[in-house]
């Protein structure tokens, strides 16, 4: 008994030759944005490289790459197919094949279920990358005049702009490392003298924060220097001054906007699978229904579309008998082999 | 008659097609006319606030205008080509030929015309940002009165995305109070010194706000005291280049402006052509057409030709 069997004549055939072929091409167009969107989170990935610790995995944007490719080939070729499938002359050049072919779709379906799933993981191997790019990416903010790293400073601060965060968890990460670059401190003043005594390592520390940590809706001008001191500044209280800089910690920000990415290119990818599956079945429809004809000669003869010609647990079990048998014609031509060599 | 060419019955198919083909084009350039003049107009009310007067938003306008109006008339003309080969149909088009080469020619001087605005009115724009600009900074401080209370993060996000700082250059700060008197201690001996040392009564300082720093300085932002070189290790007040944006927002926007709008004038001057294409072989389709009608049904059993004009006077 086949699996979802239906009866086609040839209007019916004719009607689902011309949807698959409609279909192939909205999957085509699928395939074309799956490419772009893979290369667009390349491109994104690249802006931020020198913020990831260099070491940012692509394999997920060159996934994606290939994957729209052949996609795009593998639905160009279906609806060639389907085109022909309306000419017997034309559709026998393709028959041998099909079976192949379709196959072949099935694997591929589910390697884009298996990108799909792959979209929504790597989110979480990135967040380690972040947090190493963003702490060395802090430790270098002063090394203007170092080769290699003299664009570190520029990176950090349009980024802390752009994205409206401040530092690695919070703006406190500032207080921590010495961003003042030891060309622009007077080492013969008292004060930078007492803030070098003042820890181990002999780094300028101080509770202040770069220009770009700046929150532009504040209705004060910035407070950047001397934050935990409240005497410093007229009418202000560091506990409660909540929009004087950017209260959002970059590592966060660059995470969510890149999670928030990965996930909307995952919601496409599946829909695309979903698309990919359908148009696998279509085809598959097509072919059944084109090698039942009840009188070969006859085009216009009724015929059977079905999607699998036995039952699934039948179809398996005739797979695995293959495959067995498979493995049992090597071996007895092993142990042919074996018996002519010892009774010779 | 002018410019005479010969038309076949088949040479008339073939112009009615092409033309056909080529109206649909010049429709989609009308809808390209309107959506850049719609574009336009987005990015100028965005700067709404920095700009004293709606003077510039004429050239988004007329596009705007003509970019419908030629969807229109181009539309109008696809259906004189589907009608233009069956003799029963084309006559009730006839009238409405007349206006329809008038409003192309219209619709092409209002496309030059608009080219031409664009350029001339560049004094006036940048008459308005000035005065806008000005009162932005002027209003900078007031972050607590109803009504400018934006105009502080306004004017930062102008300077950082544009890059500028005031209105020529970073100087127009110093000229104006731009801290709160909410935020300043009055007891203080600094702020009262500052208050008396000019006629208004204002805090003035040569200092300028954080969104005028240059992020490609190799050194942290300095802010204050920027005349003062004692006031900061190792600098001079004069030589130093890269510590603020150096370009004033008047000329930092009005180089915007003029850019977007330099960059749409080719894609309008293709549109004119395309639409003065489209004219002329509208003329010749309907002077061939005519010509064959009026020789009549007795020699349809000859070969037809028939002469077709390029203008109307003979």
């Amino acid at each position: 008994m086949a699996l979802m069997l239906v009866k086609f004549d040839l209007k019916k055939r004719v009607k689902l030759a011309q949807t698959v072929w409609f279909m192939y091409w909205f999957a085509v167009m699928a395939g074309v944005l799956v490419f772009s969107m893979g290369l667009f989170f390349k491109i994104e990935l690249r802006k931020r490289s020198e913020l990831m610790d260099n070491n940012e995995s692509h394999f997920l944007p060159n996934l994606l790459i290939f994957m729209g490719l052949v996609t795009c080939g593998i639905n160009a070729f279906g609806g060639k197919v389907c085109y022909d499938s309306l000419d017997p002359t034309k559709f026998a050049k393709w028959k041998p094949m099909l079976k192949t072919f379709l196959v072949f779709c099935v694997g591929f379906n589910a390697l884009l279920i298996v990108t799909a799933l792959l979209c929504f993981l790597m989110r979480i191997p990135l967040q380690f990358t972040l947090a190493e790019g963003l702490r060395n990416g802090m430790r270098y903010y002063k090394d203007t005049d170092t080769p290699g790293r003299c664009y570190m400073k520029r990176t950090l601060d349009l980024m802390q702009m752009e994205f409206r965060c401040c530092g690695n968890d919070n703006y406190r990460d500032w207080f921590e490392i010495q961003w003042v670059s030891n060309r622009y401190l007077d080492f013969s003043a008292k004060e930078v003298k007492d803030r070098i005594g003042s820890n181990v390592d002999g780094q300028y520390l101080m509770d202040g924060v770069p220009f770009s940590c700046c929150n532009p809706s504040s209705p004060r001008p910035c407070i950047q220097y001397q934050m935990t001191n409240n005497t410093a500044h007229y009418s202000y209280d560091h506990y409660t001054e909540e929009l004087n800089v950017w209260k959002r910690g970059c590592r966060d920000a660059l995470l969510s906007y890149y999670g928030g990415m990965m996930n909307t290119i995952g919601a496409l990818v599946v829909l695309v699978t979903m698309l990919e599956v359908a148009v696998t079945i279509g085809l598959q429809y097509v072919n059944s229904s084109l090698s039942t004809l009840a009188n070969p000669e006859d085009p216009e003869s009724e015929s059977e579309g079905w999607i699998l010609e036995k039952t699934v647990k039948e179809t398996f079990t005739d797979i695995m008998a293959k495959m067995k048998a498979m493995g049992k014609g090597s071996k007895v031509e092993e142990g042919g082999e074996a018996a002519v060599a010892t009774e010779s | 008659m002018l410019l005479k060419i010969n038309f076949t019955q088949q040479r008339r198919v073939r112009l009615a097609q092409g033309l056909w083909l080529m109206s649909w084009l010049a429709v989609m350039c009308g809808a390209f006319i309107f959506c850049l003049g719609v574009y336009l107009k987005t990015e100028l009310l965005r700067r709404n606030e920095v700009m004293e007067n709606t003077e510039i938003h004429m050239v988004p306008n007329i596009l705007m205008m003509v970019g419908l109006a030629s969807i229109g008339t181009n539309w109008v003309a696809s259906r004189v080509c589907q009608d233009s080969l069956d003799a029963t149909r084309f006559p009730r088009w006839k009238v409405l030929l007349l206006a329809w080469f008038a409003l192309a020619a219209l619709l092409c001087c209002l496309l030059i015309a608009v080219v031409v605005l664009s350029y001339a009115l560049q004094g006036r724009l940048e008459e308005s940002l000035k005065v806008g600009l000005r009162n932005g900074i002027r209003f900078y401080k007031d972050t607590d009165v109803p009504g400018r209370c934006f105009q502080k993060e306004t004017i930062d996000r102008l300077q950082m995305e544009f890059r500028c700082c005031g209105n020529s250059n970073f100087r127009d700060w110093f000229e104006v109070q731009w801290v709160s008197n909410r935020y300043l201690d009055f007891t203080s001996k600094d702020v009262k010194d500052r208050i008396r040392s000019n006629v208004d009564g204002r805090y003035l300082l040569d200092g300028v706000p954080f969104s005028c720093c240059n992020p490609a300085s190799p050194r942290p932002c300095l802010q204050y005291h920027l005349t003062d070189n004692s006031a900061h290790y190792n600098y001079d007040f004069q030589s130093e280049e890269l510590n603020l944006h150096s370009r004033g927002c008047r000329q930092a926007l009005i180089d915007y402006y003029m850019g977007l709008m330099n960059s749409t004038g080719p894609g309008v001057l293709s549109v004119i052509l395309r639409q003065m294409t489209v004219a002329a072989s509208l003329r010749y389709l309907q002077a061939a057409v005519e010509g064959a009608m009026a020789l009549g049904g007795t020699q349809r059993a000859r070969r037809e030709t028939s002469p077709g004009e390029g203008s109307r006077n003979h």
